[in-house]
């Protein structure tokens, strides 16, 4: 096979797993819709009823990841580099991770609940990545090429996914919390964890990549130092990683050292998350400076 | 009356570094750090991008000028910057130093009592055949800290929390020196070199250059580097530069043996604190100028720079020793291709098809006038256009008062030359960060107490763990099924 058989292999990947997360959406909106309904007595549940459309989601969630791996793989091999190099593998590979933070704190926290907020998150990245920011695979400028750009931008979409995990989770968190004050969760959230253990887990992702994100942004000034001669110089992209960083450890001190929980901590978590975001869209499109490598 | 003020100055003194090292303001500080950095983003800094700046002073220059006077376009050495973050470090150094005083002497110490009311705490069991020995064996085994009064035993593990806390913490101190060691004494400039040419390291090599606060041009390294092959490679198709490869033969000191080395534009040259970097490429036309008896007025290669990716170039050529003093515009296309507008451009970056585009002027080129002049520039304020001409390889034009000679051309490289003595202390405080969180962020840190039942037999166990980290529960319950087995 040739360098634009596995480009073509890639793409059918990428369709394949935006078909499976699609079903896997379907499977947990309606895992989501049925599960209390019909029930007389709201505090017992029957989950048999949809237990099954539950299972279904995480197959498919399951296969989608494998699917995604693969796309990313062969992009890798088609263009003879690590699938970085521009937005469009940046989002695939980002929702790749996200796809695999998921199914970690699946198996780890039994967070199963997260899987109609994961599946529509995924989609949408999928989609844009596929219709606005796609470019044909090709090698990379020299900038590009070094060992600090598989090991910093891995470290980067790895925290990435984790960081739009725990915004998911705060998210959640913010909504539920609505409901409660205003009397009560609507049906088709009473089988979600309590606040507290949201609360809780929001703080364990963070807390858990915080020092990965540390690494990503250090490991980004080695590489900077080693390709343009300064290890931090304030580019844009630069820049907005120390605001998620700087971020971040306000959420972990707020928490840790001032005590904040649940609705305050909840926003601080959905603002550096934002930040994240922010530098990843808005810088890599719009900005100037000389990480825009989008390709657009 | 004086000492009265005194203490009442003395006091307000302590209760001002009291707020300041307290944790709220340290939060505060921390969140404004990062909203203080966005400005520096969004609009355009002169010290990355200078001709963003004066294009911004030309659209909007009302907004530029207040813009100007908050510093908006140097935010990251601004006052208002360095102020916050300054305080930031002295609220850090405030806070952790005295706690790192505290948890030195604590690594000898041994837990604190037990307090009375166990029922209280988060995990509380009472065992009714358990005794204090079987207690002890089962923590001493687990590597908890231990202290055995008469009737309890209080017991503590994750002292590796706190210290990793304080490492981490620490080594962000070290870091901000790291980064204020470099902009003291560090050195940064560029210089551009055509293949085949010697660069010595000494102030007028450069064409440009700057030092830190305290560092001045006598520190400069003695090297010297003489660019002896350029390679570029780039994408047949797209034109995008693939690899860029400098061979260069390198001597520490001028006059001691010179090494062949390599240069990319990911490995850089390195001499002790100083490195250099390939930072840029393009191409040097080789022109001869004679007079009309067809005597030599000038030889050599003229650097040109690349306009755009397919290094479309431009440059100037300037003879001040023939009369009248004459000069060329000149643009340099490496692949010739008709552009749009009838103009000449580049079609792919590499050499196939050179052309030499010149614009020939006669007069005063202002040289001697005492203003500094762009090399890559014709001042033509004092001079005639008098010819356009396109010229082939080795083509030879004749302007009437002399001629000019397409011979070549030459690769040169721009070389960044860069001293940094701080950035060793940023990259181990960087280092020993990330170690000190993961200290920090993944031990857990628990206590356990065990006391006698002094109405029933057996005892009571509790535990408590900080931060409400997980497991404490299974613990406890370990060491419970242990006492009675
Ligand atoms: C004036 C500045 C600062 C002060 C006084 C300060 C103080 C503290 C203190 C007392 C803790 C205690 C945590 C515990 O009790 O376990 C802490 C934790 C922490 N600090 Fe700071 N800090 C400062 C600046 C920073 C900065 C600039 C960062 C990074 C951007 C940072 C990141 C952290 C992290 C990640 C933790 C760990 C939180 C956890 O245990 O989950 N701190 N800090």
């Amino acid at each position: 096979m040739n360098s634009s058989d596995y480009a073509y292999l890639s793409n059918y990947g990428v369709y394949t797993a935006m078909a499976l997360f699609a079903v896997a959406f379907v499977a947990h909106a309606v895992e989501v819709a049925f599960s209390v309904r019909n029930l007389e007595e709201k505090t017992k549940f029957d989950f048999s009823r949809t237990k099954r459309s539950g299972d279904l989601g995480t197959v498919m969630i399951v296969l989608g990841f494998i699917s995604l791996l693969l796309a990313v793989i062969f992009r890798g091999v088609s263009a003879e580099r690590v699938p970085w190099g521009n937005m469009y593998e940046f989002s695939i590979t980002g929702a790749l991770a996200f796809t695999g933070a998921y199914i970690f704190a699946l198996w780890k926290y039994k967070i199963k609940w997260l899987g109609l907020p994961v599946a529509i998150s995924i989609l949408l990245t999928l989609g844009t990545a596929i219709t606005v920011l796609y470019v044909p695979s090709a090698p990379l400028v020299p900038a590009l090429k070094s060992a600090w750009l598989v090991i910093h931008v891995s470290a980067a979409i790895i925290s990435g996914g984790v960081f739009l995990l725990a915004n998911c989770i705060a998210g959640t968190y913010l909504i539920l919390d609505r409901y409660e004050e205003r009397g009560g969760r609507p049906e088709w959230a009473l089988k979600l964890p309590s606040l507290e253990s949201l609360d809780q887990l929001t703080y364990r992702l963070v807390a858990l990549v915080f020092p990965l994100w540390t690494f990503a942004v250090i490991a980004g000034a080695i590489w900077a130092e080693a390709a343009w001669g300064r290890y931090w110089g304030w580019d844009p992209k630069e820049t907005w990683a120390f605001i998620t960083w700087v971020a971040y450890a306000a959420y972990l001190h707020a928490r840790v050292t001032v005590g904040w929980r649940g609705r305050k901590a909840a926003w601080l978590c959905l603002f550096a998350g934002s930040t994240f975001l922010f530098n990843y869209v808005y810088v890599n499109i719009w900005g100037t400076g000389k990480h825009t490598y989008s390709g657009l | 009356m004086t000492t009265n003020t005194e203490l009442d100055a003395r006091s307000s003194i302590r209760w001002l570094w009291r707020q300041l090292t307290s944790m709220r303001t340290a939060l505060i500080l921390l969140l404004l750090l990062g909203v203080a950095a966005i400005p520096g983003s969004l609009f355009p800094q002169r010290t990355q991008n200078p001709l963003a700046v004066s294009d911004y002073f030309k659209s909007n220059p009302g907004t530029a000028k207040f813009l100007d006077q908050l510093q908006i376009f140097d935010v990251y050495s601004s006052p208002w910057f360095s102020a916050i973050y300054i305080l930031l470090f002295v609220s850090l150094i405030g806070c952790v130093l005295p706690r790192t005083f505290e948890h030195l002497k604590g690594i000898r110490a041994i837990p604190s009592l037990t307090p009375k009311n166990l029922n209280r705490m988060e995990f509380h069991t009472e065992v009714v055949e358990g005794t204090l020995d079987g207690a002890e064996a089962w923590l001493r085994k687990n590597r908890f800290r231990i202290r055995r009064d008469a009737h309890s035993i209080s017991a503590e593990k994750g002292f590796m929390r706190e210290t990793g806390n304080l490492l981490f913490h620490l080594s962000l101190i070290l870091v901000l020196v790291g980064v204020a060691l470099g902009s003291l004494y560090g050195m940064k400039g560029d210089a551009i070199i055509n293949v085949g040419e010697r660069f010595i390291n000494t102030p007028t090599s450069y064409d440009v250059i700057s030092f830190g606060k305290l560092q001045s041009e006598k520190s400069l390294n003695p090297f010297s580097i003489t660019a002896t092959n350029f390679k570029a490679t780039y994408d047949l198709v797209t034109g995008a530069p693939s690899d860029f490869k400098l061979n260069a033969n390198v001597a520490n000191e001028i006059g001691t043996t010179e090494k062949s080395q390599v240069v990319r534009v990911n490995s850089p040259l390195t001499f002790g604190s100083t490195k250099v970097y390939l930072q840029a490429n393009g191409y040097s036309p080789l022109v001869t100028v004679r007079d009309k008896t067809g005597e030599i007025k000038y030889q050599g290669a003229v650097i040109f720079l690349p306009q755009d990716g397919n290094l479309t170039s431009i440059g100037a050529i300037k003879v001040p020793d023939m009369q009248p003093q004459i000069g060329f515009i000149g643009s340099f296309t490496p692949t010739y291709e008709r552009g749009e507008g009838g103009g000449a451009i580049s079609s792919y970056p590499e050499v196939l098809d050179p052309r030499l585009l010149l614009s020939i002027w006669t007069g005063d080129l202002g040289l001697d006038s005492g203003n500094p002049q762009s090399v890559y520039r014709l001042n033509t304020s004092e001079m005639k256009r008098i010819g356009l001409k396109t010229l082939k390889l080795n083509e030879t034009h004749d302007f009437g008062d002399g001629s000019i000679t397409f011979e070549g051309w030459t690769p040169w490289v721009n070389l960044q030359i860069v001293s940094d003595p701080g950035k060793i202390y940023a990259l181990l405080g960087s280092i020993l960060a990330i170690l000190g969180l993961l200290m920090s962020l993944f031990t857990r840190s628990r206590r356990i107490w065990i006391k006698e039942n002094q109405s029933k037999s057996g005892v009571e166990v509790a535990g408590l763990a900080k931060n409400a980290a997980p497991g404490l529960e299974n613990e406890i319950a370990s060491l419970v099924i242990k006492m009675k087995g």
